[in-house]
């Protein structure tokens, strides 16, 4: 009796999952069928997880945040898909030496509650940011400025409130001076924490955080918190990016397996990712409407140069281990080809990617790594680990990692797993770390200095490898030191070239988003940091 | 009665400091800072930091942190702010306890009605079909677990049939909550089934069951009323705590269909070591589950009269 009631569930079971696949995708709909009427005031849906922080510019830190307040803020400059530079609420940022900048503003801009943009809201905002007092967590942004050090000094109380290097010229310009020369320091200035903030934060930044005035393409409309957040077009808005929808519902989901059936269901119009669950299925379920494409993040393994093993290591053994990893093999398989493996350390879609650093340490070679490891005196202990958080779905990565090098070179190699992603950064920062750790790396401007500069120099404030090398910060110094972007630029990549000679840590993939939209909605474009262009989104009537 | 109550009482207190202390002390252990935690794979500024964690008393030993807490909480009703969001925790627990009330009674209800109806069902036929086929279909319920009958749930009511939203989108319509308290509803109601079974089978034989008969009484009274009464004892008991347990949320199943309930609430505060938002919780869940322990040994006296409090 109990085994014929439950044998028939599982037959139920495997007959409705057979159905599910096998009616997947017949009804493929084109996903920019441009004949389709749009509804210039269509609003669209889109999945996002409850903000962290309130909805300050300078305080938003994580993807749920960051994509509100780009919709909401819009900063002196921003880039195009090649990483290119264009003006938003800047009219020009010019500079002689790379030190004074001297930024004009579109006169005319406003902020949704009417009250005008200029040179004050923008030096108004960045001093609050930058006062510890004031405790936004992107604050340290601002530490290229001259001045900060007197505004948010390492240690004692502050002894300025404004920074000195921000200087009001009249209502439409202002000027920044840096402590030292910075060539690509307006590509910092596309970040959100350079936006400009109305009078009326100042009076309560706390309830601003909670209904945001800002200057973009959208006004703040509410936030349900857990719910949703709603936002809507602000037609008064002069910037070139102009929403083409009528405004975006930020709905929240418990995880990324419900959206994607809501998505199906027709509850929610764009995704930013898919669960691997539904990796195997989604380009046969969407069509023309799954999205593949690669964002500017790179996923490396880095050995914790202030252990016994790695101190004073040959580089020649890390070059041995990175070439005993079949990059390949792991993105199609394990990974379900949701990476694309990594041929440097600057990640595509940044200004200053090379897609060939003229080194074939990135291949899969397992006679040449045993013999650089075997040159270079062999790997210390002759095992390693490699720490990651488990909460992250990194283990079978890692597992796959880990097996390629034993297999190559006969390293024993092992996951060091920790419970959540907090407990991994703690023994990051404690110098904890046994052997070697996972990182990533996402991009926070679009400028190849930002996966090098900020990550190897030896006082770096990405750097928790303890990697310290003079030549490294040598060429760094030079690089930061250019006449021009432009020479910056080639200075950094040549830097990149000469990376394989240091192997601060071992590139093994690029992201990609893979996510996908509905059939209201059409011209979903992802950008560099993976998330979707929301102006761009039109809606079908 | 009244002393017994007021004893009862009196004795939450102790109970009540020595779950939010070890509770406390537990996310204390855990490795990892709610504060660093804000910045990820890139390192925050050192003064913003220090200026955090000095806000919210993180500097402090931990039982100067804790007795803080707890004064705050119980002479101003203060449950602290949650780090990350900087929302006041009454907040965060009045946006949670809502969702997760709604579901909890859509599920109680269900598995209270359902769970004592098949229970009796099968008590007054026992031994015989009516038994046996109830008892698979409760086996069935404890085994299976929960996120493959919710994933079962999906598959066939909302995708193949199209009768329900896969997901609930608004957690103030019970038509969306419908399958989710189902879901949750199915593993309690098995075991109200089987207590209230076994109770009902072993009393039908009871003496006054059959003064009952003898009196001439009809059916539906001496099962309804003189059976069931006494009968109720270990379904009452077993329902109280689950009172607790459903409260407290239920995270496999919140995550499944997407509900912003307590149990995610609880999930997410503890992998960001978010000690006062945890607390907060627990301490609610702590009373309700005191309050539903007390309603049930005094529903005892009501529904036997042979228990006397004194």
């Amino acid at each position: 009796m109990r085994g014929a009631k439950s044998a028939k569930w599982v037959a139920i079971a495997a007959v409705v999952a057979l159905a599910a696949t096998a009616c997947g995708g017949s009804d493929s709909d084109s996903g920019d069928d441009s004949n389709a009427a749009i509804d210039p005031n269509g609003k669209f849906s889109i999945e996002v997880g409850e903000p962290q922080n309130p909805l300050q510019p300078a305080n938003t830190m994580e993807s749920n945040g960051s994509i509100v307040t780009k919709a909401l803020f819009t900063g002196l400059v921003d880039y195009d898909s090649t990483g290119k530079i264009e003006m938003m609420n800047a009219q020009s940022v010019d500079t002689t030496d790379n030190k004074t900048f001297t930024v004009k503003l579109k006169p005319g801009w406003k902020f949704h509650d009417g009250t005008p943009v200029t040179a004050e809201s923008y030096v108004k905002a960045w001093n609050w940011a930058a006062a510890p007092a004031n405790k936004q967590t992107n604050s340290f942004w601002f530490s290229d400025i001259d001045g900060y050090a007197d505004v948010a000094p390492e240690k004692g109380k502050a002894k300025a409130t404004e920074m000195k290097g921000l200087k009001v010229v009249d209502d439409n310009t202002f000027t920044i001076t840096l402590s030292t020369p910075l060539p690509y320091f307006v590509y910092k200035l596309g970040y959100e924490v350079f936006s400009p903030l109305p009078e009326s934060f100042f009076k309560d930044p706390k309830a601003a955080g909670e209904k945001p005035v800002g200057n973009g393409p959208y006004k703040f409309v509410s936030w349900d918190h857990k719910k949703q957040i709603e936002v809507a077009r602000n037609d008064d808005y002069q910037g070139p990016n102009k929403a083409k929808n009528g405004g975006v519902i930020f709905k929240n989901y418990t995880n990324l397996e419900t959206a994607y059936e809501d998505l199906k269901s027709g509850n929610v119009d764009v995704l930013r990712q898919l669960a691997p669950r539904d990796l195997p299925v989604y380009k046969q379920d969407l069509g023309d409407r799954a999205v593949d494409q690669a964002y500017s993040a790179v996923q490396t393994i880095a050995p914790a140069f202030y252990t016994k093993q790695w101190k004073g290591i040959d580089p020649k053994v890390i070059q041995g281990l990175s070439m005993a990893i079949d990059r390949k093999t792991i993105t199609t398989t394990v990974l379900q080809g949701t990476r694309e493996p990594a041929t440097g350390w600057v990640a595509k879609g940044v200004l200053g990617y090379q897609p060939d650093l003229g080194t074939d340490i990135f291949t899969y070679d397992p006679a040449k790594a045993k013999a650089l490891i075997k040159e270079g005196g062999g790997v210390p202990g002759n095992k390693i680990s490699i720490q990651f958080n488990a909460d992250g779905g990194h283990k079978e990565w890692v597992e796959a990692v880990c097996g390629s090098i034993t297999k190559a070179t006969g390293v024993a190699c092992t996951g060091d797993s920790k419970a959540d992603f907090q407990a991994d950064l703690d023994a990051r920062d404690a110098q904890e770390v046994k052997s070697m750790y996972r990182s990533g790396w996402v991009l926070d401007y679009p400028f190849n200095a930002n996966f090098l500069r900020d990550l190897f120099g030896t006082n770096s404030s990405g750097n928790q490898s303890g990697f310290s090398n003079p030549e490294v910060d040598k060429l760094i110094k030079e690089a930061d030191a250019a006449k021009t972007q432009d020479e910056s630029e080639k200075l950094y990549q040549e830097l990149e070239k000469k990376l394989p000679e240091y192997m601060p840590s071992i590139p093994l993939w690029y992201y990609k988003v893979n996510a996908g939209f509905s059939e209201k909605v059409t011209g979903v474009k992802y950008a560099q940091d993976g998330d979707p262009i929301l102006t761009g989104v039109q809606v079908k009537k | 009665m009244g002393r017994y109550v007021a004893r009862r009482l009196l004795q939450m207190i102790p109970v009540f400091i020595g779950t939010t202390l070890l509770i406390f002390l537990m996310v204390y252990a855990l490795p990892g800072d709610p504060v660093r935690g804000l910045f990820g794979d890139k390192a925050g500024s050192p003064q913003v930091i220090a200026a955090l964690r000095h806000e919210y008393g993180l500097d402090q030993p931990i039982l100067v942190q804790y007795w803080n807490y707890m004064k705050d909480m119980i002479l101003h009703g203060d449950f602290g702010t949650q780090i990350a969001s900087g929302r006041p925790v009454t907040d965060v627990l009045g946006d949670a306890f809502p969702v997760t009330f709604r579901l909890a009674s859509l599920a109680f209800a269900i598995e209270v009605v359902l769970g004592i109806a098949l229970g009796v069902a099968a008590g007054l036929r026992a031994g015989r079909f009516t038994d046996n086929a109830v008892l698979a279909v409760a086996l069935l319920f404890i085994s299976i677990p929960v996120f493959v009958l919710g994933f079962i749930c999906k598959l066939v009511f909302a995708e193949q049939l199209g009768w329900l939203e896969p997901n609930v989108n608004d957690s103030s319509d019970y038509g969306q909550l419908l399958m989710p308290a189902i879901v949750l509803a199915t593993a309690s109601l098995a075991y109200v089934t089987r207590l209230t079974r076994t109770s009902i089978a072993e009393n039908r034989r009871a003496d006054y069951v059959r003064t009952a008969i003898a009196k001439g009484l009809p059916k539906s009274r001496v099962v309804g009323v003189h059976l069931m009464r006494n009968s109720m004892i270990p379904v009452i008991t077993y329902l109280g705590t689950d009172i607790g347990a459903l409260m407290g949320g239920a995270v496999v199943t919140e995550g499944l269909f997407n509900i912003q309930g307590v149990g995610l609430t609880i999930y997410q505060s503890i992998v960001r070591r978010e000690g006062t938002t945890l607390v907060g919780l627990v301490t609610v869940l702590v009373l309700i589950y005191l309050l539903a322990n007390l309603l049930v040994d005094l529903l005892y006296a009501v529904l036997d009269p042979r228990i006397r409090y004194a």
